[in-house]
Formats: C-alpha cells, structure tokens, sequence
C-alpha cells in the first residue's frame, strides 16, 4: 500500500484539477507534485534494502485483475527502482512550477494530463507484475500525446502522431514476447503466472538459446524505440522539438529511460542465451551477435546523432538528437555486461535526466522570452542574461562530462566498462572491448565539440537578440530568469555537483541489483568465447550447451 | 418442453413487449409514440433483471442443452446493450412525419408511421439473439439466427429517408439470404453425414466419427465450413465482409451501432455452439487437440484476412461510419482468434469480447448519432472536427471510445483484447498473436484520427455547420457506454468469471465422453495416423 499511495494520489490530484476551477489548477498540481516528492523521500528513508539488491516496500494484498492468469498489480521495489522514482517524483514538481508561466490556455487539462503521466511513470518503475508494467508503460503514451499535441510547437500533429505510432508499434510487438513467454511458463509449470520475478528466472534458465533469441527481437524492438536506438530514432527529434518544454523534459528524462529500463529489467536478465545467439540471417548468409548488434547500434546512435547535432541551427533539436547520443552510452554500458558499465549505465539514466532535462528547461526559458529557438538569431546572451549564462554553461558541462559534475562519472564508467569487456576479463567476461570503446569515445570528443560550439555561439560572442513583440496576454518576463525559474534550475544543478563529487552512495546502492544480474553471464560468454577459438568445435559445443536440447 | 420454455421467459417477455409496441406505434397521441423507446428501454431492463432469476441453478441442473448458462450470459449483455441502443434510436424515425404533424399539415395516418414498426423489429432482433444461445438442434438455430436477421434488413431500410439507406437494405438483404442459404445448406450436409439435428447428439456422432474414422468425415468437413463462412456474414468477416462498409454507411448511425452488435453476437454464439459439437479437447474429454485440422486453418485463414483487410480498409476511409465499418470487420478478425483457441479461455475472451465491443462501438456510433447537419446525420470524418470546443463532452465520448476500440490501456478495449491475446496464446498460436499485435498497430493509426480530430483538430467552416440532434438521449448514451468503458476494466475478473461459466459445457455430456477409457486410446490411435 506504501507504494501505490505514489499511483493514486497522482490520479486523485488529477481528478482534483479537473474538477476545480482553472486559476487554482497549477497551485493544486504544485502542491499534490510536491507532497509526492516529499512523500517519495521518506519512502526513501525507510527503504531498507539500499544495498542489498532485494525488493522492498511490496504491496502485501494485491489486487488480482484476472484471476485465471495470476494477473495481478502487485508493486515492489529495489534500489535502482526507487532511484528512479526519485527521479521522477523529483523532476515532476519542478516540470510543474516551470510552465507556470508558458502555460496560458487549457490549464486544467494541461497539470492533469502532468499528474497523470507521473502516476504512469511511477508505475512503470514499481511495478512487479508484467501486464501490470504493460499498462503503465502504454498509458505513459496518452498524456504525452495530448501534452504534445496540445501544447506544442507548429508541427504538433506530426509530431505526436509519429511519438504515438511508433511507440505503440513496438510495444505491441514487446506485448506478444512477453506473453509468449508467459505462455512458455504456463507450460512448464502448469499455471499462469505474470510475476517478474518468476518469470525472468523461469526465461533465461529454461528457455532455449534460439527461444530466447525470438523473445529478444520481440522485447528489443519495444524497448528500442522508447531509447531510441539508431534505425528508430526518427520520432524523437520532432517530439521533442514540437512538445512543450516541460513535455521535453518528462520525455528526455524519463520517457527515454523507460525503453533503457526495459533493457534492464527485462532483456539483460530474461534472455541471457538470447544476447550471444549466433544469429544468421537467411539468404545472406550473415552471422553476428545479438549482443554485438545492439552495441554497434547503440555506437552508431553515439556518433550519428552527434554529427546530426554539430550541423543543426535549433538548439532543442540539438539538445534532442544528443538525448539519442547520450543514451548510445547508456545502451553500450549495460551490453557490456560487466559491474562497471551497467553501474555507469544506471548512473548516466539519473544524470541523463537530471542534465538533459535542465538544459531543456533553458532552451524552454529562452524560447518563452524570444519565440525562438534558433542559434543564428542568438548570441552573447551571457550579457543580457548573465543567470541564465551560468546555468546553461553548467548544465553543458554536466552533460559534456567535466570531472566533479555528474555527467562526467556514468560516461567514465561505461566507457571503462566497454574497454574492458573481453575474454580476459576473469570475474565479467564481455564480448565488446577496445574497438568498440574507441568508437564511442569518438562520440565523447563529438559530444563536448558540438555542445560547446552552441554554448561558444549563444552564451558568449557579441551580444544579438531577436526583437520581439509582446503579446498581450503573456504576462512579460523579466530580462533574465526570474527567481521561480532559478528555484527550478537550483535543486537540479546542486544535485549534478553533489553525485558528480559524491557519486559513491549511488554506485553502492546499484552494485548489489547489477551484480545479480550480471551473476548468469560469465558461463554464457566464456562458451561463446571458447566457441570461438575452436571454429572446429564449434557446433559440438552449440549442441552440448543449449539448456533443454535442441527445441 | 416446459423445461425449455422456463428458459424462454426473457424472450417471452420481450415477445410481449413487441406486441405493445406494435400496438403504441399506431396510436394517435404524440405523446404515446414518443414514449417507444423508453416503452422497449423498460422491456429490455426487465427481461435483464428477469434473467439471472430464469437461471437458476435447480433448473439448469437438468436443461437439455449444450452450454446451459450460455444464455445466462449473453442475454444479459445483449439486454443491456441492447437498452443502451434502444435509446440512441430516440427521435430516429418519422421525422418529416412528425415534424409536418405538428404544423398541421398532415393529418395522423396509422400507415405512414413507422417508429412502432421499428421499435418492435428492434426487439424481435433481440429476441432473435436470445434465441441463438438456447438453441439445441440445427433447426432452431437456422430461424433464431434469421430472427436476428430478418428485422435487421427492414430496420435499415426505413431508418432514414433516403435512397442511400434503401439501397443499402436491399444489398443487406440479398447478400443476408445468399449467407443464409450457405449454412442451411451446410447444416444440410451435417445432417446428411450424422442424420441428426441435435446439437448435443451431433457432437456424439462427429465423435464416433472420428473414433471410427480417424478424423470427420468429407461430408460434415464441407458441410461444417460452409456453415462457418455462411456465419461469417453474421460476425462480418471475410470471406463475407463486402456489405459491411456500404450497409453500415447507408444506415442511420444507431441502426449501424445495431448492425455492429446484435448480428455479430448471434453469429458469434453460433459459432460457438457450431463449433463446440467437432472439436476443443476438454470439451470432449478426450484428446483430439483443439479444432479439426481443416476446420483450424479454414478459421485460421479467416482471422488473418479479416483483421488484416479489416484494418488496411479502414486506412484508406474518409467516412467515419466506413471506418468503423471496417473496424468492425478487423474486431471480428480478433474474436475468432478466441474460437480458434477454444475453452475456457477463448470462449470466456469471445464472450468478453462481445461485451467490449458492444459498448465501444455503441459509444463511438451514439456520438455520430447524436448530431447532424440540416437534418442529415453526419457521417464524414471531417465533421467531427474541432468537436471540443462546442461539445467536450462528445469529443471526450468518442476519443474514449476510439482508444477502447484501439486497446490503450487501462481501458476495456484493451482487458479484451489482452484476455483474447492470452488465450490465444495459451492454444500456442503465436503467429497468430504477432499477426494480431501488428495489427492493433496499424489500427493505432486510424483511430488515431477519431481521438485527433474531435478534441485536437481546429473546426472548419463544414464542421462548424454540425448540430446536435434535437434530442438528448443519443447523448446520455454515449456518456453511459463510455462511463462503463472506463469502469468496467476494474470489473473485468468478474466478468471474465460470468463468461467462464456461461461456456461451461453440461456435465453429464462430459462424463459420459470421459469414462470410456479404450474411447480414448482409440482416439489417439486415431489421430496418430
């Protein structure tokens, strides 16, 4: 009951809103934003299994929604989990106190759809049932379409469209993996289950290799499109470009997580075989990894999405195609399938939503004072806007990766962790390695040029603002931030200087949850590297390994 | 017999209810005939209430029919969607009648008036329904389905004044009787091969069949889908789905909810009666692995091409009622993914399902029904753009509805849809269910349109012509269907439960198949080979 308090009271609000006048509605909505994150906080406190990996705070009765397949909302959580409601909970009443001023019409409907998107996302994190996590996972989409579609910029329709269709697409095509392997489940054990914890153990023990390999395709392509990884990345630009600086936000900074989340919770412990299948494709006759596939995508995104950014004139676009760069890193510390690079991929997802969503909340100040987002049209703003210089200097920084801001320790670790995931490594065998790191250091390098560039031509130079006439029913804004924005930018930035000079309580608190994960790899990537070495071995020990036989 | 009729009594009742309103329809006062559908909204909420008391357990315990709670079930839903329907069809019929009745310009002419007409076929088309699920031999089945049927082709035709509608009946019609002819002819070759109309003596004589045989004989193969795709007419699926996009269009938008509904139930319990006498393992109590193999890729051909052609169709439509026309088609693709799976489970999503349906495709037709334009009920979808700004309430109605119909989450639509993914899944038709998926994501894309448009969409100047209808039910009913819509989800366990029972196939059938042992290896041997 602790945890779905952080459900219902979101929707209570919601409903709250809705059915109170329109000038009361951001006031409400501030206030039930708040006591959720005050109330995510002492949940925080009391959590006792910081760094044992268990789950803690489970529901105790939950509801059962149909019965016959053992569906049931029950809720849980373990240490990184809770690191991402805190995340969320954090960022949802500063999202909320930051469209004060940029949100004139349809008001209520606006901070209902706000509380309604943070129950979905909450749910997402909590949830410890499968169809449980489905629902909230989907229903994330339909506030997020309306926050778009209403509240956007000119190309809104498009925009959100294109969010829905492809997030709907793929997963529906997760939906069919995951109840395939249900089904699976319910075969062997007699009775349907959709318990996560049952089910990821029952997957990547008794599945086989080739079973595996199809539940992957299935999850990864649900779970891809919500990072997004390079080949279905093309909605994001446009979403975020068009949604409404706190819709970026919401979406840079959790939204995106959800689909590395997946990646996490699901495809890392359910289809461990599935990952280092050697998959050949029909016709042409190509082998590869599945593993090494997603690497490779995740580096293209890195540097793809990097290049994109170096030649683009809008600044959100930029800071949203570096949403696709940065999140490459994400991706390529959780394949690497060691301790130091899924602990540095779960610390880049908070600090990824910590840095990326502040930097929209400028781009959103400067848009709201300017209406417009272009970087021809802006220069030397540090002159006329000397606070807002500060924070976005920083904030770039954070993202870039200076040592002793947060940025800076999640990209170090999974570049590492990259680096040193081959055969020699002992304790956590990988199969990536020094190429792959090198690549994605290239993206590193890119990331600071095209970042600083844009921070080179709008904070500093000679001073250019577009002229700009005031419409009447915008209250003006002060020339710099004004103290409510500030107040929304500070906690962020003071967090990014804490984890960045103390990242050590984070890295605990994921160590014991990655470790469990990543218990099951060894064995499966040392028989692959031993197939490897001996080609003319290669299908005995295929045929030896594969746990239940061939089928 | 009065074992049979005890069960009767909803219909009875109704039967009744056709008389009175035959009789009200004539009557001279205003007032009298305006009451119609409130006078079938009560006979319809009795008969609900009536029903679980009809099925008590004393008298199921010995009735002579295959799946005795089915009834139950379906009589239930059909009376209340049914109640839901009867008021989106308030102010539908006479409207030029009355409208120059009440300036005086005609005199009442008991021949010119049809509203009683309409009310009293609406009933017996409910009746019909009621009387599928109680069917225990071929024949009964035959007149219960064309009851359901029969009413249906003259609603369409006197629901508006126009050529379009009467076109659209006489399609309806030729293409009802061509189906119809189908499966009477198919029930003809099942009775050839078994020599009985008995449901339940069938399923017993298409076991011997396959213990003697190996597997059912030509015969009853042939005879067995020709009645499945003569029924196909009835749920809208290919290879009998042309009609649906110009009947529906054609139709007044609450004959088009009824089209969408009623026929689609009785087809679909046919089917399940139909389908229960030759396969379903545990409905036989031995093993012959579901459906017959030519019977399992007939249905299986069947649901592909439906929701497949169902949803591409419905791509390419800039009529809401053709769209959801061809929604209607592509839903139908996903039910007989239940049949294909079989009990519980597919039979429990069928029924579901139905339900689902029925209330989401009332709700998005109650919204077209309940406005118009210079007399004309609207019907492209370019008309229901910026709905919001005049008529939220509606907007939200019909966004409601099209992300039901879509399967968003945590609405019915999706408890539907996901109960039917499972227990297709759980008959191990994966492709199936990735067939299915792909196509709820293609689906996405057209009901997309129906939440963008009235609530995000700017009006036009042809949108902004769009009136509500002069009555307010049509509006009461759409914000009803949808308040269920979204409530229901919560309920979803009991239901499913309801439906559980209701395809709970008689006892003593089941024991009767199950003790004999040597049956059973024979069987299997059977198969085998």
């Amino acid at each position: 009951m602790l945890l779905a308090i952080l459900l219902i009271l979101p929707l209570v609000g919601a409903i709250a809103i809705i059915a109170s006048p329109a000038k009361h509605a951001k006031w409400i909505a501030l206030f039930i934003s708040t006591g959720i994150f005050i109330y995510s906080l002492t949940l925080a406190m009391s959590f006792e299994h910081w760094t044992d990996g268990q789950f803690g705070l489970a529901s105790e009765k939950p509801f059962q929604w149909f019965e016959q397949f053992g569906i049931t909302l029950s809720v849980g959580v373990d240490s990184v989990s809770l690191l991402l409601v805190m995340l969320s909970t954090l960022l949802m009443p500063l999202c909320i106190w930051g469209s004060f001023s940029a949100i004139t019409e349809r008001v209520k409907e606006y901070y209902g759809w706000m509380l309604a998107i943070q129950a979905a996302m909450v749910g997402v994190f909590i949830a410890r049932d499968l169809i449980f996590f489905y629902i909230c996972f989907e229903f994330t989409l339909i506030p997020m379409y309306f926050l778009i579609a209403i509240w956007g910029g000119e190309n809104r329709a498009k925009a959100c469209i294109k969010f829905f269709l492809f997030t709907f697409t793929g997963s529906m095509i997760a939906l069919a993996g995951l109840l395939y392997v249900a089904w699976q489940y319910s075969i062997s054990s007699g009775d349907w289950s959709f318990d996560i914890a049952q089910l990821t153990t029952f997957a990547s023990t008794e599945l086989t290799a080739s079973q595996q390999a199809w539940v992957l395709l299935a999850l990864i392509s649900g779970f891809a499109v919500k990072v997004p990884l390079f080949p279905v990345h093309t909605w994001l630009p446009l979403a975020h470009a068009e949604a409404p600086t706190a819709g970026s936000v919401l979406l840079a900074s959790i939204l995106l997580k959800l689909g590395t989340y997946g990646l996490y919770r699901f495809i890392l412990p359910m289809v461990p075989e599935g990952l280092l299948y050697e998959v050949t494709l029909p016709l042409v006759g190509w082998t590869f990894i599945p593993l090494q596939l997603i690497a490779v995508l995740a580096i293209i995104s890195i540097i793809y999405a990097a290049l994109i950014c170096w030649v683009q004139d809008d600044i959100k676009r930029l800071v949203a195609y570096s949403s696709v760069s940065h999140l490459g890193f994400c991706v390529l510390g959780l394949v690497a399938l060691n301790p130091l690079g899924m602990q540095g991929s779960v610390l880049y997802m908070l600090n990824h939503g910590l840095s990326t969503g502040a930097l929209f909340f400028l781009v959103g100040m400067i848009y709201e004072r300017y209406h417009t987002r272009d970087m021809d049209k802006l220069s030397g703003l540090s002159k006329s806007m000397p606070v807002w210089a500060f924070f976005m200097v920083f904030f770039v920084l954070a993202s870039v990766g200076l040592p002793g801001l947060n940025g800076f320790i999640g990209e170090f670790l999974c570049l590492i962790g990259t680096f040193v995931a081959t055969a020699d490594n002992t304790a956590n065998p990988g199969i990536l390695g020094p190429w792959y790191a090198a690549f994605a250091a290239v993206g590193m390098i890119l990331t600071a040029m095209y970042l600083l560039m844009m921070v080179g031509k709008v904070v500093f130079g000679a001073l250019k603002e577009p002229t700009v006439s005031h419409d009447s029913h915008h209250k003006p804004l002060p020339k710099d931030l004004s103290i409510r924005e500030i107040c929304v930018l500070a906690p962020i930035a003071v967090l990014c200087l804490y984890i960045g000079l103390q990242p050590k309580p984070l890295t605990d608190a994921i160590q014991a949850p990655v470790d469990e994960i990543l218990a099951q790899y060894p064995p499966i990537v040392n028989r692959y590297h031993a197939s490897q070495s001996r080609p003319d071995d290669f299908v005995l020990i295929q045929q030896s390994t594969e746990p239940g036989g061939a089928n | 017999m009065a074992d049979k009729l005890w069960f009767l009594l909803p219909e009875i009742w109704l039967f009744v209810g056709v008389v009175v309103l035959s009789i009200i329809g004539l009557s001279k006062s205003k007032s009298l005939r305006d009451s119609l559908p409130f006078v079938t909204c009560f006979f319809l909420i009795v008969a609900f209430i009536m029903t679980p008391f009809v099925y008590s357990a004393d008298r199921v315990a010995d009735a002579p029919l295959l799946m005795p709670m089915l009834g139950k079930y379906v009589k239930m839903i059909v009376c209340a969607v049914g109640t839901m329907l009867a008021l989106l069809s308030v102010g539908l019929l006479d409207r030029p009648l009355e409208a120059a009745m009440a300036e005086g310009r005609t005199r009442f002419d008991a021949i010119r008036v049809n509203r009683g007409e309409y009310f009293a076929f609406f009933l017996l088309s409910l009746i019909g329904v009621m009387l599928v699920c109680n069917a225990n031999d071929l024949i009964w089945l035959f007149l219960a389905l064309e009851l359901a049927s029969l009413p249906t082709y003259i609603m369409v035709a006197i629901s508006r004044p126009s050529s379009k509608a009467q076109e659209a009946a006489v399609k309806y019609f030729f293409l009802g009787a061509m189906s119809s002819a189908m499966f009477l002819y198919g029930f003809a070759l099942l009775y050839g091969s078994t020599g009985t109309i008995v449901i339940t003596e069938l399923r017993d004589a298409f076991t011997d069949q396959t213990l003697s045989e190996g597997g059912l004989s030509r015969l009853a193969i042939v005879g067995m889908i020709l009645s499945i795709i003569g029924l196909c007419f009835k749920i809208v699926a290919v290879p009998m789905h042309f009609y649906a996009a110009d009947v529906y269009e054609g139709a007044a938008s609450p004959v088009t909810a009824f089209l969408g509904f009623v026929p689609k139930t009785a087809g679909a319990v046919a089917l399940i009666l139909l389908l229960s006498t030759v396969g379903w393992s545990n409905h036989h109590g031995f093993n012959v692995d579901g459906l017959p193999r030519e019977i399992l890729t007939t249905l299986w051909m069947i649901a592909v091409l439906t929701m497949t052609l169902g949803n591409v169709g419905a791509l390419l439509q800039r009529s809401a009622k053709r769209m959801l026309a061809y929604s209607s088609i592509a839903h139908s693709g996903y039910l007989i993914i239940g049949l294909i799976a079989g009990p519980p489970f597919g039979l429990n999503a069928v029924l579901f399902y139905l339900l689902a349906y029925g209330l989401m495709n009332t709700a998005a037709f109650a919204v077209l029904a309940a406005f118009e334009r210079r007399g004309q009920e609207i019907e492209s979808l370019d008309d229901l753009a910026g709905l919001r700004r005049r008529y939220p309430v509606m907007a939200v109605v019909m966004a409601i509805a099209a992300g039901s119909l879509m399967g968003m989450p945590p609405l019915l639509g999706f408890a539907a849809k996901l109960y039917l993914f499972i227990a297709g899944m759980n008959a191990g038709h994966v492709a199936l269910i990735v067939i299915a998926a792909l196509n709820s994501a293609i689906s996405a894309f057209y009901y997309l349109k129906l939440v963008a448009l009235p609530l995000l969409a700017q009006s036009t100047p042809q949108s902004e012509t769009v009136i509500p209808r002069p009555v307010v039910w049509p509006r009461v009913a759409a914000i009803i269907t949808a308040a269920a819509i979204v409530i229901l989800p919560i309920f979803a366990n009991q239901l499913i439960k309801a439906s559980n029972v209701a395809n709970s196939i008689e006892q003593s059938a089941l024991l009767s198949a199950t003790d004999d042992l040597s049956l059973v290896e024979k069987v299997e041997d059977g198969t085998r080979h």
